[in-house]
Parts: C-alpha cells; structure tokens; sequence
C-alpha cells in the first residue's frame, strides 16, 4: 500500500502537464482528464485511508522513499513521503474538495475560451498541495509551499485581462513572499541546529534544545503561517485575492491553501511546544486576526470579499487553537476540515448566486433570491448554519471546543483569549446574517449590468449544485460525526498530542455563552438588514463601518510604512549612490586625468630636455649619495 | 706631477661635453660633446687606476674606447639617415617620431 502514496502527487501531475502542455487539440476534453485525475488522486487517498484503519494507533504511519533529492555529505535532503494521520486528514480534504470543485469548475468555467489551462493551474495546486502535506521533510514542504503559491498567482491572475486581477495576483505574490522568506529562515535555522531538516529527527531533538533557538525558529514558522494563512500582519492579500475566478476562491483561499500555515504549525508542534514565547506570538496573532477579519467581513458588500474577511477570521480561530498547545491541536485541525467544508461550500453557493446574477458581487444589488435559487439557498444556508455554530452543526462542534480550549489557557490570558474568541463567534453570526439576509430574503433589488441586461436569475446546472450539496452534507454532518465519541480526537491524538484543558468555567456555560452571543449577533443583523428595506447604493457609515469597508486601512498602512518608506529608502540609497560612490569613482578619474595631462608635458620629444632630467637626475642621486656617506 | 690634475682635467672636459649636449642643437656638435664626455671618463678611470696602483680602471679604459667606436658607427649612420629625411641636422627638428 505504502508505494501508492507518490501516486496521490503524481495523478494531478500528471494532469497539469498534460493540460498546460497539449495545446488545443485538449480544450475539448481538458476538463474532464483534470477532474478524472483529480478524483484519482481522492480514490487513492480513500484506498489509503481504509488500509491506515485497518491498523493499530501506533503502526498507521506510512512513509515511501522515492529517492535521494540532494546527496550531499552533511546535507541529505530526500524525495520521499511521509503519511500519517495528519497528513492523511489533509490528503482527504484537498482532494475530496478539490475533485468536487473541479466538478463545479465544468460548469462554472463553462464559457470561458481557458477552461483547459484553468483546469491544468487546479491540477497543479493540488499536486503541490498534496506535496506540501505528505513531504517528510521540511526542504520538500517548502517545494510544495512554493508550488501552491505559484498555483495561487496563476489563478488568481487567471483573468489576467482584468487590471485589478492581475494587480491582485502580483499583491498575492509579493505579501507570500515574505512568508516564504520566514519559512526559509526557520529552515536554515534548523539545518544548523539539527543538521537536517527531516521531520523526525528535527520534532524528536527539539526537547533537547536551547528554548531561544526554537523560539527563533517557532517565530520564523510563524512568519511563513502568517504570509500563507492570510494572518495579520501579512493579511492584506486575502481580500484582493477574490479577483479570481469563484472555485479558486472556494478551493484555494478558503478550504486548502490558506490552511497550510496552520498545518505547519500544527505539524511542528514540537518546536512550538518547547518555546513558550512563539506559541504566545502565535495566539496573539490568531486572536487578533480573529477579530480582524470578522470586522472587515462585517462592511463589506462585495459577497466575495465578505466572505473572504470570514475566513480570515476563522484561519485566526485555527492559529489561535494551533497557539495554544496540545490543548488545542487537535481542535485547530477539526476546525479547518470543518471550515473546508462550509466555507468551500458557501463559496460555491456564492459563485452560484452570481452565476445566476450576471457576475454581479454586490450583494445589494441581490434580494429575494431564495424562490429562484431554491438548492443554492438551502445548501448556502446550511453551510451559514454551520458557520455561525447553530448547535448540532459542524461549526458549533469544532468552534465550541476551540473557545472552549482558549478560556482553558488559564489566567488572565484565558479570559482575554477566550472573550475575543466568543466575541469573533457573535461577529461571525452578525456578518454571515447579513450575507445571507441581503442575498436571499429582502425585497428585489436588482440592477441591470452594464450592458443593459437585466438579470434573469436561475438555478446553476447540475454540475454546480452537486458539489454544493454534497458539501452542504459536510457542512451539517462533519462536525458531529467527528465530536461523537471523540473520534478524530481519537484519531489524531497519536500525532499531535493532546492534554485537556480545564476552563475556569464549566464547559457548558461556555457553550450557553457561545450560544446567547451567537444569538444577540443574529438578531442584530436581522434587525438592521431584515426589517429595514436595505438601500441599493450603500450609505456613509459610521466611522467603523467605512474603517472596515477600507479593510481597517491595512492598505494604507502598508502604503504609508512599507512602500512609502521604501521609496525613501531607495530614494536616499540612490542619491548616496549619486553623490559618494559616484563621486568616489569620478574623482578618482579626474585626479588621474590630471595627473597625467601634468605628466605628458615632460615627454616633449625633445632629446636635450630629457638630458637635462637625466643629468638632473644623476646629480641628485650623487648628492644623495655624499650625503649618506658623510653623515 | 700630481694624478689629482688629472682628475681636475677630466672633471672639466666633462662638463664641457655635459654643457656642450645641454646647450648645442646640431645633432654632431651633440655627438662629439658625448665623445668628449665618454674620454673625460676614460681619463678619470686611467688616473684612478694610476693613483690605486692596480691595472682595473686602464682596461676599463680600453673597453670603453671599443664600445664607443661602436657607438659611433651606429650613431653617425641614424644622424645621416635622419638629415636625410629632414634636410637638417637639428635634433630640436627630431622632437617628434612620424615626420
């Protein structure tokens, strides 16, 4: 079984070579060899899946050696896999929504001329996103990091037509950047604490290590967690990221790719373990980011960009439980199986309503939706549900442990931890009321396009609404199926760790608090877009509200600090340039240029003057000469 | 008499073949003055080998009298073909290499 696990790479691979480089002739069939591959790839992870089972707890992990990448003395660096529950849990996530996504993707790419290519950029995302889950080491996690980021800019800019996409594609790109560079740090910071990068011995040495050197490392990871998993401070490209076409969003920057900060950080649990101070960065950042992106999705009316402030706020949800320790482990990954289920799912639901809508994203310009979009209403309601963590949900298991685990950090910290926690919960419930009310209940307020076409909206064909659905089945029964008897904790104990954490207050309470915020948010929302017509063209705001609209200034900031003080950096360097280098180098010249214009008016070709030096010369020399001689 | 007169003899045909080379613009004049100053050597070296008692400086002398022979011949031979080309025996006309 164990050979079959380079397989799950190599099937999507294969599909993005192929589709990228078979030119035309493919447009016709390019979809389908993507999702057949993809669904390929779901197949064997199901097969491996059955047989981990099948095990002992101690035995699942699977590991296949392929091949020695970088034989070099000292520095081993190894193409081969490593398959544990952990992995697998993702392997099954990425390639179970992504082969539904692929399937959406048929029909809502239906006219676009590039459907092929579109198809070969999501093979090669989940390749290298299955590579960047399954490498056994940290140098091949960083191929397949890389891999999902170029994947990411190709699709993101895949309407590169479109100004804003492509601008955004490059913002993306740029923001990731910095990340990989925290990634690449921690790695070298590894080589040489450790001498290899290989999971195993690295998480096995680091109790014995000096905690400032895994803080430095922890921080590093962090750093990369932040840039990939849209996390302040490297949070700003995750709202501009929407620019591309609505699966990318559903798939990439919302259920897998923008996870992978917290599989990393989950996954070096051991290093965060032992360094204190970069598990406190860690929450610190999962906290506020939490709050962050539920206040930017609350003013936002682009549905898109609502819904990309959610996950924002949910990713913070994960960071903050992966912060936390073994405590919270465990409840950080099911949160993010979860949250690729609902939030994958009201994506979908999404690109469905401005299927529907003349690829309109405002959603005041929605309404009423609900009669004529009857299965993406009750698959993106049910996939709300699950967001807001209505009990019996899957939001409401996974979140509720998550809140549950950050009031257990103890002290002061778990109180404050554990109120912005509960306070993102009803934030969560306040925006995604308001997405959902201003989508689908509300009076028609729908505006013609540009061209004039007034829109007729109808239900998505049949290839858009199965994947919703059988996500909107993941949405309502994940959670539960995982809570129940505590299988995934089960599950994944074994690779993670666990320890439970007592609140200060009873677990329950904690999830009546949950609860009674949760409605307070709902009921806000409905009372200020349900019962009130809701104008078309949105209204000033409070000073909050056009804050938020401006995504709390991180533009602006970013423009002010890092670009403006970047020109002013290369604005100084170059006139340094100018003035000292330059004039290091000219004035040399000039000397030199002087010097010998002086020089070459003692070579006049006249045979008696350089008698004249010569004799001048000798007599010097003889002088000098009696000289030495008679002192 | 006193080798030393010698000397003094030597030092003064010297300087009127090194003042003879400073001053004269014919390239002959030139060349005698450089004679002049290569015996005014040949004198000294003969006197101090006189003075010291051992025979050094006379066949120093001799080598001398060969080389500027040698001198001449080659010497002569440039300023005819250098007359020759500038219709003038004025080193100050030579003062550049192409014509």
């Amino acid at each position: 079984m164990e050979n079959l696990i380079a397989l799950l790479v190599a099937a999507p691979l294969l599909g993005a070579a192929v589709l990228l480089c078979g030119g035309r002739r493919l447009d016709k069939a390019g979809h389908w060899l993507g999702t057949l591959l993809a669904g390929a790839s779901f197949a064997v992870g199901l097969a491996l899946f059955a047989d981990m089972l099948g095990r002992d707890a101690d035995d699942r992990l699977m590991t296949q050696h392929l091949f020695s990448w970088i034989p070099v003395e000292g520095f081993q660096a190894d193409l081969a896999f490593h398959l544990d529950q952990l992995s697998m849990t993702f392997v099954l996530l990425i390639s179970g929504v992504g082969t539904l996504i692929h399937m959406y993707s048929i029909g809502y790419m239906e006219h676009d001329e590039r459907r092929r290519r579109f198809f070969g950029y999501l093979n090669l995302f989940l390749a290298a996103m299955l590579l960047l889950v399954l490498a056994d080491n940290y140098l091949l996690l960083y191929v397949g990091w890389e891999g999902v980021g170029l994947a990411s800019y190709l699709l993101i800019g895949f309407w590169q037509h479109k100004p804003s996409a492509a601008t955004a594609a490059k913002k993306a790109f740029l923001v990731n950047r910095v990340g990989d560079m925290g990634l690449s740090i921690a790695i070298m910071l590894m080589f040489t604490t450790f001498g290899t990068f290989a999971f195993g011995p690295v998480l096995g040495a680091a109790d014995e290590t000096s905690e400032g050197r895994l803080t430095a490392i922890g921080l590093m990871l962090l750093l990369a967690a932040c840039g990939k998993s849209a996390q302040v401070p490297l949070q700003s490209w995750l709202g501009d990221a929407m620019e591309g076409p609505t699966p990318v969003s559903a798939l990439i920057h919302a259920a897998t790719m923008v996870t992978a900060g917290v599989y990393l950080i989950v996954r070096s649990g051991a290093i965060f373990n032992g360094a204190p101070d970069a598990q406190l960065a860690t929450v610190v950042v999962g906290a506020v980011t939490l709050l962050f992106g539920a206040i930017v999705g609350c003013a936002k009316d682009d549905i898109k960009k609502a819904l990309a402030g959610s996950t924002m706020s949910q990713i913070g949800y994960m960071v903050l439980a992966a912060g936390l320790g073994p405590i919270g482990y465990v409840f950080a990954i099911m949160h993010l199986v979860t949250h690729g289920f609902f939030k994958a799912g009201l994506f979908l639901g999404a690109g469905s309503v401005m299927h529907g809508m003349n690829d309109e994203v405002d959603m005041r310009k929605y309404g009423a939706l609900r009669k004529h979009m009857p299965v993406t209403f009750v698959t993106f309601g049910l996939g709300y549900l699950a967001i807001i963590g209505f009990p019996g949900l899957s939001g409401f298991f996974s979140k509720d442990k998550i809140i549950e685990a950050a009031f257990a950090k103890g002290g002061t910290e778990g109180w404050i931890l554990g109120g912005a926690a509960l306070l993102g919960a009803g934030i969560t419930a306040f925006y995604m009321t308001r997405v959902m009310v201003l989508t689908f209940f509300g009076e028609k307020r729908w505006q013609p396009d540009a061209d004039g076409h007034a829109p007729h909206p109808h239900e998505s064909p049949r290839s858009m609404t199965v994947p919703m659905v059988l996500l909107a089945f993941g949405s309502v029964f994940a959670g539960g199926f995982f809570s129940i008897g505590d299988r995934f904790l089960g599950w994944l104990e074994p690779v993670t760790g666990y320890t439970h954490g007592h609140p200060p207050v009873s677990a329950l309470t904690v999830t009546l608090a949950t609860m009674v915020v949760l409605a307070t948010g709902v009921a806000i929302a409905w009372a200020m877009y349900g019962r009130r017509p809701v104008p078309v063209t949105a209204p000033r705001g409070s000073l909050l509200t056009r804050a938020a609209r401006r995504d709390l200034f991180q533009d602006d900031f970013n423009h002010v600090v890092l670009v403006r003080g970047g020109e002013h950096l290369t604005r100084s360097l170059v006139y340094v340039d100018h003035t000292l280098v330059d004039g290091v180098v000219n004035g040399t010249a000039a000397s030199v240029g002087g010097l010998s214009g002086r020089l070459r008016k003692l070579q006049n070709g006249y045979a008696r003057s350089y008698a004249v030096s010569m004799f001048g010369g000798t007599a010097i020399l003889i002088a000098a000469t009696l000289l030495m001689r008679a002192v | 008499m006193n080798p030393v007169n010698y000397l003094y003899l030597a030092a003064l045909l010297f300087t009127i073949g090194a003042s003879g080379v400073l001053i004269r613009r014919n390239a002959i004049v030139l060349f005698m003055c450089v004679e002049l100053m290569l015996n005014a050597c040949n004198l000294a070296l003969v006197a101090f080998s006189r003075m010291h008692g051992n025979l050094d400086g006379q066949i120093i002398a001799f080598f001398t009298m060969v080389v500027a022979a040698a001198e001449v011949v080659v010497g002569l031979a440039i300023i005819v073909s250098l007359f020759r080309t500038r219709h003038s025996a004025s080193v100050d006309d030579a003062s550049l290499m192409k014509l």
